[in-house]
């Protein structure tokens, strides 16, 4: 099946630079033949590819342990669904799978377009070639999955045992999609630029991919949270690693381009700006995979240190120098069309909220970079952690959640000073009895106070949006409340979605304000022995250590420590936490003994239980407890703005649809004692 | 690990077994009865990780908590050495930090003494953020002086802009209203819904 594979990958190269060369040289205008060819040369890449992909399942799933990276990754005694997902485990098998999802991608961005856009696509089936084979080319010149070894050995290493969780099944995944759907969005925009076609047509064509990118980035980073949580057992979810921050970097400036695209939309506004965001959000994509695979900077989520970052910073380079120089020789075709009228409008207000989201991007990306910085300027190793972060990013990302309430509130143009009274008096007075509430129970940090605060005003806002449409429905149309709320939200699905968003963004911060008020102990105990620890919320946990057992199960040694919980006095049930001494099929330990978190989940808190180790081999175990608040809410919050993403993507309902019988986006505005329509 | 996962040790430990008298107790004995009797011993113990020593009251000290929050463990994982010595319960460098930093606690040292103490030995990578000072200083300072100047010219910008359109005569000519057969009464009402809802 190497075999297969391998060519495959040469023949995905060939095809790609038939395409690529066809497509940039413009030999396909005017002839449809030509034209043709280079889209149908996007699927055959992707054909080769899919080959070359099930030609590496298939070794994995076989267990061919002379091909290197299947020894490398799997175990005979690896579960089946691991040994499958293995394949995006290591460095030469994702930059495969990444290869072959853009590939599938830009197959469906040929195949989806409306033809209004046909004259875009080769230039976009140019772009979206030209980085598969990139791919192609890193894998075949620096990181081949088919390579084979010298020898076969009679069983592989297996998979390291953090990434043996299911969140590893999902979370890369869908991370990957993210990172390589950006891709589409770029390819639309660099397409526009070399077509000439500089109306709002490419944004629209791309508005959905745009959507979709963003929501896979934004489930995979919420599940690589959550994978860290229940897997590093650290007790966080967020350490401010390069890698995260990595795939934070084009999640922010495309929820900067989310926004600022309505402003093209509805007034024609920052052409230049939305395209610099895209451009721009494609290379942090770029930018966080070098990261990741060059080991350049510190980071536990690295892939092994090799030289295809060289391959990566290269490509960075490159492609970074001839977007910016063809956005610029269509610089002056890029005119607004008409300026911002005051600083009190909505437009105002969405150019705040960019200034904000690249600002933090900017600053994410400035402490990511700082050690490489000191080091080359002051010669002086230093760490950036989570401190810096926080006290950098904290405020800003305070001052984005008072934008998230205030920006809906301003009307677009200009607002009155009647109309921001009438507007702010609701979600003001939330934000200011929540700070009230909260003061009069106690809390006192004051990052939580704010973050709490302003999450309660930005759910006066988002409340009173609702309400205000659900009444202004009720009033024309004599609808029932539920009713009314229903085709309110399905006759605009884009803005309430939106709402739904910001919605999920407030529950994030206020889990994250949770972890201000965290408590954790260490405790050495016998079978019998307790310890108490209170929460924040004022429960009082007894934690009775009732013992360790060991046993074998399919590819590790588990020793599971239990511990019995009361709460206030009443049964808890049991929590486990487990070490695991992961071996081979030969019995043979592969890595060392990995933790296993025990969590007791609830919407106040988390009891988050780590087994340390046993005290010189015997029953006595080493713990340590958390208690973790909101972070329920964290996971709730990643569903409801998938939900709200969903949402705003639903087909039909936008603003944009025909819908000549609508008075304005969002609204059916019959006239009183007008014919029913 | 223990050799009964191989056949030939589980006969030899079968035929062990054989050879003790009834009523002997075994060597090693897993409690299962949980507050009652001696601590049993493992089966597998290098299974369990490694050997851990009872915690005492300075490892879960507040105080050196937040001090070992603020200083990075040195084995590479990104971590700081109370998050390290709690987690990756294989690493070496972080109990032995961590002892460090009790025995200059426990010297009567105040924190900044003790991060200044790492800093010293260890080198400025030591601390899990840069203290703001001297070329440091930027780094804490350019992601808000950016954002704020950038915040500024748009603020400027914006103002330039909304003067030269008074400087003008007046807002922009608004596009053409489309012709309505509406009478005034009705685009009152209009004007009332549409304002109800505000967008």
């Amino acid at each position: 099946m190497t075999l297969l594979g391998q060519f495959a990958l040469w023949a995905a190269l060939l095809l790609g630079l038939w395409c690529v060369a066809i497509s940039f040289s413009g030999r396909w205008q005017g002839r449809p033949e030509l034209s043709a060819s280079v889209v149908r040369s996007v699927y055959a890449v992707c054909g080769a590819l899919v080959v070359a992909s099930l030609s590496l399942w298939t070794g994995l799933i076989n267990h061919d342990f002379n091909i290197e990276y299947v020894a490398a990754y799997t175990s005979r005694n690896l579960p089946s669904y691991y040994t499958f997902s293995a394949f995006w485990a290591g460095q030469k098998g994702s930059l495969l799978f990444w290869a072959v999802v853009l590939s599938l991608f830009a197959s469906a961005a040929q195949l989806l377009t409306p033809r209004r856009y046909a004259d875009l696509m080769p230039h976009v089936a140019g772009v979206t070639t030209a980085v598969v084979v990139f791919f192609v080319c890193v894998m075949l010149f620096a990181a081949n999955p088919f390579e084979r070894l010298g020898f076969t050995p009679a069983d592989g290493r297996g998979l390291n045992p953090q990434l043996q969780n299911v969140g590893m099944v999902i979370h890369p995944p869908m991370l990957y999609l993210g990172y390589i759907s950006i891709t589409i969005p770029f390819a639309f925009a660099v397409a526009a630029l070399l077509s000439r076609r500089l109306d709002t047509g490419w944004i629209h064509a791309i508005r959905k991919w745009t959507l979709v990118s963003w929501l896979f980035l934004a489930i995979g980073i919420t599940l690589g949270m959550w994978w860290a949580y229940v897997e590093l057992g650290w007790g966080g979810y967020w350490a401010w690693d390069p890698v995260e921050n990595a795939s934070l970097l084009p999640w922010l400036t495309m929820t900067a381009f989310l926004h600022s695209v309505m402003i093209q939309e509805k007034r024609g506004m920052l052409k230049r700006w939305n395209l610099g965001l895209i451009v721009g959000t494609f290379l942090l994509s770029i930018f966080g995979t070098f990261i990741t695979r060059s080991g350049v900077i510190a980071s536990v989520h690295s892939f092994t240190q090799s030289n295809v970052g060289y391959f990566f910073l290269g490509f960075l380079a490159v492609a970074g120098v001839l977007s910016f120089t063809l956005l610029y020789t269509r610089w002056p075709a890029l005119e607004a069309e008409v300026r911002l009228e005051s600083i009190l409008s909505r437009e105002a207000a969405f150019l705040f909220n960019n200034l904000l989201f690249v600002g933090i991007a900017f600053s994410v990306l400035w402490g990511t970079l700082f050690p490489i910085l000191s080091e080359l300027v002051r010669g002086t190793k230093i760490t950036v952690g989570p401190p810096f972060f926080n006290r950098v990013n904290v405020p800003l990302g305070l001052l984005l959640l008072a934008l998230t309430g205030i920006g809906p509130l301003i009307a677009w143009r200009k607002a009155s000073a009647a109309n921001l009274k009438r507007q702010f008096v609701g979600p003001v007075s939330t934000g200011v009895v929540t700070l009230a509430v909260l003061l009069a129970l106690g809390a006192r940090d004051f990052y939580a106070l704010m973050a709490l605060s302003l999450a309660g005003f930005v759910a006066g806002t988002i409340v009173q949006e609702f309400y205000r449409g659900v009444r202004a429905r009720r009033r024309m149309h004599g609808e029932s409340a539920p009713l009314a709320f229903g085709r309110l939200v399905a006759r605009n699905r884009r803005r309430y979605g939106g709402y739904v968003v910001h919605l999920a963004v407030l529950i994030y911060f206020v889990a994250f304000s949770g972890m201000a008020f965290r408590r954790e102990m260490e405790a050495t105990l016998k079978p019998g022995e307790s310890v108490e620890l209170a929460s924040p919320f004022g429960h009082i946990y007894r934690l009775t250590h009732q013992g360790i057992s060991q046993y074998e199960t399919l590819n590790r040694i588990v020793s599971a420590a239990t511990v019995s919980v009361t709460k206030d006095g009443k049964p808890a049930g049991l929590i486990t936490s487990e070490k695991r001494q992961h071996v081979d099929s030969f019995k043979r330990p592969t890595f060392e003994p990995s933790t296993e978190v025990g969590i007791r989940s609830g919407l106040q808190e988390d009891l988050y239980i780590v087994f340390a180790g046993s005290v010189q081999g015997t029953e006595e175990a080493v713990y340590r407890f958390n208690v973790n608040p909101l972070v329920w809410w964290l996971w709730f919050g990643g569903f409801v703005l998938a939900f709200g993403a969903v949402l705003t993507m639903w087909p039909g309902g936008g603003p944009l649809a025909p819908a000549p019988a609508r008075a304005q986006a969002g609204y059916e505005v019959t006239l009183v004692g007008a014919a029913p329509k | 690990m223990s050799d009964i996962h191989s056949r030939r040790g589980f006969f030899r430990v079968l035929g062990a077994g054989a050879l003790i008298p009834l009523g002997a107790a075994p060597a090693q004995v897993q409690d299962s009865l949980a507050g009652r009797g001696d601590v049993g011993t493992l089966r597998d113990p290098a299974a369990a990780g490694r050997p851990r020593q009872p915690t005492r009251s300075v490892d879960d000290n507040a105080e050196i908590q937040a001090i070992e929050q603020r200083l990075a463990c040195s084995c590479g994982c990104t971590l700081d050495i109370f998050t390290c010595r709690t987690t990756d319960f294989t690493c070496t460098y972080s109990p032995q930090l961590h002892t460090e930093v009790v025995a200059l606690h426990q010297s009567g040292k105040t924190a900044r003494e003790i991060l200044d103490a790492f800093v010293l030995k260890y080198g400025e990578k030591a601390l899990m953020a840069p203290k703001p000072a001297g070329f440091n200083l930027m780094g804490y300072l350019v992601p808000g002086a950016a954002i704020a100047t950038a915040g500024a010219a748009l603020l400027l910008l914006l103002g330039r802009r909304k003067a030269a359109v008074a400087r003008a005569g007046g807002a922009a000519p608004a596009a053409e209203p489309p012709a309505s057969n509406a009478s005034p009464e009705e685009l009152e009402r209009l004007r009332r819904a549409l304002a109800e809802v505000d967008d």
